[in-house]
This record gives C-alpha cells, structure tokens and sequence, in this order.
C-alpha cells in the first residue's frame, strides 16, 4: 500500500448494518454469547424484515465494551447490562455539566 | 529502562497477603477501568495496574520480583542482573499476546521470554482461515463530520517474534470519513486486518469514531448543543441576535419573554444524515458589568422600577 492511497470504508449504521455472525466474529466471541447478551437487554437487534437479527455499529461499541468489562473486572452479563446503562447516564450528565459550567 | 514499584503502584506494603492484593487490584481495575473512567490517563493507569498484579498476583513471579531487593525506587534506571531468574519456574498462565504488548519494556525484561512457551496456544489458534479482526478508535472533528475528510490514522499492531517478544510495528493508512458521520459509530475496512492463514481471507479494521471536544458545540449523536449569551432586554423584548451554525452565522429570533435556559430548536442543523440531526441553541441571559456611573445608574433605576424579588420561590 502506498502513502498517497486513500481507503473508504462501510459506515455501519442502520442501513448497512452486522449479521450476528458478523457481530460475534467482530467481538472474537461465539453466537450463544450475544444471543445471552440480548437476553440480557446489552444489546438491541434493529428491527428486520426478514427474521435474522442485524446489529448497528452501536452494538459492536456495546458489544466490546461488555466484553472488556467481563474480562478486566470479572462482571457477569447482568451486571454489565446495569453497569453500560448507568455508564451511559453518567455520561449524558457529564455532558450536560461541561455545556452548563461552559456556559456559566 | 526505568524500574517499576509494583508495590506502590497496587497501593499495598511488600508484605500484602495475596488477598489483600486482589482486593487492591479490583478496586483499582474498577477505578481506572477505561469504559468505566474518563480521567485522561486512565487507560495507562489500568494498563500499569494490570501489569503490576500480574506480577503480584503470581506467587513464583513475585517471588522472583521480590528479590530483586526492596532497594529500588520507581523509576530508577533498571537493567536486570545477570541470572536474576535462576531457580524460578513461571508457567505461562492465562496470557495472550494482545495484553503482554500492553505492558513495560520492564516487566518485558524480566519476564518477557517466559511467556513465549504461553503464545504458542495463541497461534495454533490461528489455524482457522479467517485473519483476526482488529478494533482501533479514530479521532475527528466536528468539521470532519460535516463535511467528510480524509484521515490519516497510525496504528500500532502487536507483534509476536519467534523468541516471545512483543514488539509494536506501525502502520500509517489514509482514511475516508464519511459526511454524516456520529460518535460511536464504526468504519468497517475490508481486509485490513491481520492477515489470512492458509489462504483464508485476512479479517477486516473496524475503526470507532470518537470526537475531538469543539469549542463551541457540544455533541450528542448527530445533534448539536450551542449555549447563545443574550442580554437581558434581548431575552425580555424578543430580538434577532447572530447566532453561530455549523453551516454560518445566522440570525436568529429570539422569542420576546425568553428566561435563561430557553431552548431553541433549529430542524436539521446539526451533523448531516438521515435524518440530519438539530441544532439546539440554549439561551443563557449574560449580565452586563456594573462599572461605570452610567451603568450603575441604570441598574439603580431598574431596581426602582421593578418589584422583582427572584427569591420568591425559596419562600423569602
């Protein structure tokens, strides 16, 4: 590959989005590990016509995170599910205070 | 190479029970963990945590370590002694390569050779077709999104040599990103992962776009947030005020009777797509200073002419 060549990817969102076997080679994991995780309420398969499940790219961010999360600190699938949520929460808050404090 | 105090690093005296280190490692991985902390040195903090309690956690490689004396001090340059080893025995243990190339050209030093006979589990697995997968997380801008760019990523792949030891070779690519794109979401590039055995196919690069902070903007998927400054009697008699927009400065109406904290929406606004995203403009009602005579005199005189008590709510 030379320096001067210029790469364009597949922007995964709803349009053109993962098949679980896709996800779950993505994740380096086995189906049975997502479809728990969905069981779970971790991960939310979009709508589909056609039966199989497809997953956004915001999966694959949720889906590797769980997986960090179980790895690193030994938490099971419930308590990731709790522990995504109320990191997402803090988040959305955090970002709430920066735009209050610039603001002030 | 510098020395690494295990020890303070956990936060344990030398002579923690391998109970009390466990606790202290969880307690810290919890803490640092990077998608759980967004303290900006998080990762390396977790990194070095993970390292130091896979030394500690280990009876025969703190063994090892302990006796390299208790005379050294974090950061002190290091060379480890000629057969500082001999007599230890390590058994590989539950490592992959992915994690070791996380760790300091230390712990590598003195413990780096021992864990070749661990990844040779790692490559038999790689015996299946299919080349790995791998995940890096790009940085943009806000521009990059509204427009769409060309980014030039670098990015550093652990490498296994025949001895065990990890090394990072470094790989420059150009990327497109695409107009419309928002945080979280991933770029898939076909086959620029690592590559196929035995003629499988090489896996692909999924990147993660993450956005830099702008200045003005605070981002929430494809929307944006503007805080917009008005004076009082702009906000009290409604007026046009310039208001900036990613796409140019507009004007913008303000309603008459707009309190601080007003929340006005502009449809479409925001990060291109479909749908696009708003651009939302909250009103913050900035006061002017009270520093000259004139100034003073105006404020005496809205005293005067108001019976506003903006305590009423507290009951005062």
């Amino acid at each position: 590959m030379t320096d001067r060549e210029i790469l364009t990817g597949l922007l995964l969102d709803g349009e053109s989005s993962l098949t679980l076997g896709e996800l779950s080679r993505c994740c380096g994991v086995h189906a049975e590990l997502i479809v728990e995780m969905v069981d779970e309420g971790i991960l939310d398969p979009l709508d589909s016509a056609h039966g199989g499940w497809r997953f956004s790219g915001y999966s694959l961010l949720r889906a590797n995170r769980a997986l960090r999360l179980r790895r690193d600190l030994g938490v099971n699938l419930a308590g990731i599910a709790l522990a995504l949520d109320l990191i997402d929460e803090v988040n959305r808050l955090r970002s709430r205070l920066n735009q209050l404090e610039a603001g002030g | 190479m510098e020395f690494k105090d295990y020890y303070q690093i956990m936060g344990v005296e030398r002579d923690a029970s391998q109970d009390e280190i466990k606790r202290a490692y969880r307690k810290l991985a919890r803490k640092f963990h990077p998608d759980v902390s967004k303290a900006s040195d998080a990762e390396s903090r977790f990194k070095e945590v993970g390292e130091a309690y896979e030394v500690l956690k280990d009876p025969e490689k703190r063994a090892a370590y302990d006796q390299l004396g208790a005379n050294w001090k974090a950061g002190q340059e290091f060379h480890p002694p000629p057969d500082w080893d001999a007599g230890f025995e390590f058994r590989g243990g539950g490592f992959t390569a992915g994690d070791a190339s996380a760790f300091s050209d230390f712990f590598e030093s003195l413990f780096g050779e021992h864990m070749a006979a661990g990844f040779g589990g790692s490559g038999a697995r790689r015996s299946q077709a299919h080349g790995e997968d791998h995940h890096a997380k790009v940085l943009i801008d806000l521009d990059d999104a509204l427009h769409g760019a060309t980014r030039t990523i670098t990015l550093h792949t652990p490498v296994v040599d025949k001895q065990g030891h990890v090394s990072t070779s470094e790989r420059r690519l150009n990327v497109r990103i695409p107009k419309g794109v928002k945080p979280g979401q991933h770029i898939r590039l076909a086959n620029q992962g690592s590559p196929g055995a035995m003629g499988g196919r090489p896996g692909d690069l999924y990147l993660e776009i993450e956005f830099r902070p702008h200045p003005l903007y605070r981002i929430d998927g494809r929307d944006l947030y503007l805080n917009l400054p008005v004076a009082p009697w702009e906000a009290a008699l409604g007026a046009s005020v310039k208001t900036p927009t990613p796409s140019g400065i507009i004007d913008l109406k303000v309603p008459p009777g707009s309190a601080g904290g007003l929340k006005l929406r502009l449809k479409g606004r925001g990060i291109p797509g479909s749908p696009p995203g708003d651009l939302y403009v909250m009103l913050q009602v900035a006061l002017p200073a009270a520093d000259t005579a004139q100034a003073k005199e105006a404020y005496r005189s809205m005293a005067q002419q108001f019976a506003f008590n903006p305590r009423s709510g507290l009951g005062v």
